[in-house]
């Protein structure tokens, strides 16, 4: 480990502060990546900001008015998996929390770590993209499409601090993942959305570029919501990812089998390994 | 040096640790506590699990000062002086460990997965349970059988008498 002071400030604006002091600061939550990170060298910050301690960033509401789920950016993935107004408005995105990682990982782990780190095989991206969340920080309200940007990369500027996750309550979603039976990462996981508006549809797992959205299975299933209506859809493997998990082409068959078995499963997470 | 203080194993204690130090190290180089092992140090295979106020927690990729405070229990906070706990005796029955190098940090995590279960555990509610500890020896199916004899005697009131 890389040594670093450790702070605690008591708000975020204590904590923006603090990140506007020290230059080669970064914020820390669950700690679930940055952590092993230090550890590889991968990062070396001089001050570590813990915004877990922030009481005002952690919990779950409902929004009667706007029919949303409102998370705290600190709430910890188990908080999510077990949360009965998540299980009730959104089920899939409570199997979500509750498919991450193990039970110690999701003990420690928050959705706002998650959301800023953006690691391209990571869950919650799919679920705030598929979802059409908006992600508020401390200075602005970002929308999910403008927010993935690309690998580990998303709007936010330097010191800027995820501060809550507001998810509109769908007609239905489901999400379908296919996860490294080692890492527990996902390999490739398609989360399905019904919304008045129409059908969305985000892959993690997958994409060069991190999470996106599959435009061609939105059209195909805004004309016919069910299984059959992706059975002659193929899915280009050229900016797809290639690991020891899985080759593009792979990936790409991954993706439609994920995308089938979302439609066929909606209201819940379903795992695959 | 920060002085980092919580309680462990229902005593309190403070040390002086640099800020960056993990909880795992905390527990085994400032306490001698070293029945908490570490295994991939990668957060994989649990073998560094511990209890922070009661939820089971990876000490590998936990800083010492996020447990500030707060109330830490480790494989040697198990046992009541002789008398063994419940998981413990359990393993040793079902012949659960090999080596034993992943074997704290199995316990740990199975005391709270049965702990918060409310009720005995399945088989497969086990596996799954469990799926954050990695054992390289055992092929899983004894500490499983384990887990769940230690489940239903510890919701019937203790351990039925034993053979050693």
């Amino acid at each position: 480990m890389t040594p670093a002071t450790y702070l605690r400030p008591g708000s975020v604006d204590e904590a923006a502060k603090l990140h506007d002091d020290f230059a080669e600061a970064k914020y820390l939550s669950g700690g679930h990546t940055l952590l092993p990170s230090m550890k590889q060298g991968l990062a070396r910050p001089s001050h570590l900001i813990d915004l877990a301690a922030i009481q005002g960033l952690r919990g779950i509401s409902v929004d009667a008015k706007s029919n949303a789920l409102h998370i705290g950016a600190a709430t910890r993935h188990v908080e999510v998996a077990s949360s009965a107004d998540v299980q009730r408005l959104l089920p899939a995105l409570a199997g979500l929390a509750g498919s991450i990682g193990d039970r110690q990982v999701r003990n420690r782990g928050t959705i706002g770590g998650s959301v800023a780190n953006d690691d391209p095989a990571a869950d919650y991206p799919a679920g705030v993209l598929g979802l059409g969340a908006t992600v508020v920080t401390n200075r602005r309200e970002i929308a999910a499409d403008d927010y993935f940007v690309g690998l580990f990369e998303t709007a936010l500027v330097p010191g800027e601090v995820i501060v809550q996750v507001r998810f509109p309550v769908p007609l239905a979603a489901g999400y379908a993942k296919f996860r490294s039976a080692a890492s527990r990462y996902s390999i490739v996981g398609v989360f399905v959305v019904r919304t008045a508006q129409g059908v969305r549809v985000a892959v993690t797992g997958a994409g060069e570029a991190g999470v996106f959205r599959a435009p061609e299975l939105e059209a195909a299933l805004d004309k016919q919501f069910s299984a059959d209506a992706l059975a002659d859809l193929r899915i280009d493997p050229s900016s797809l990812l290639s690991d020891l998990n899985a080759t593009p082409a792979y990936r790409a068959d991954l993706i439609m089998v994920m995308a089938r078995r979302a439609v066929t499963n909606m209201g819940r997470t379903s795992t695959f390994k | 040096m920060p002085l980092i203080a919580m309680r462990v194993n229902g005593e309190e204690v403070e040390r002086e640790a640099p800020d960056h130090t993990l909880l795992a190290f905390f527990l085994r180089e400032q306490l001698g506590m070293t029945g908490t092992h570490v295994g991939c140090d990668t957060s994989q295979c649990g073998c560094c699990v511990v209890r922070i106020d009661g939820e089971s927690v990876k000490s590998c990729t936990t800083l010492a000062v996020q447990a500030q405070g707060r109330s830490v229990t480790t494989i040697e906070g198990l046992a009541e002086g002789e008398a063994l706990h419940p998981i413990q005796k359990a393993f040793r029955r079902m012949h659960a460990l090999q080596c034993g190098y992943c074997t704290p940090g199995m316990m740990m995590s199975a005391v709270d997965l049965i702990e918060r279960h409310g009720k005995p555990l399945t088989p497969d509610e086990v596996r799954e349970g469990m799926e954050g500890n990695l054992c390289r020896c055992t092929g899983y199916h004894n500490i499983v059988k384990a887990i769940v004899v230690a489940s239903e005697e510890m919701y019937a009131g203790g351990l039925k008498a034993e053979t050693p």
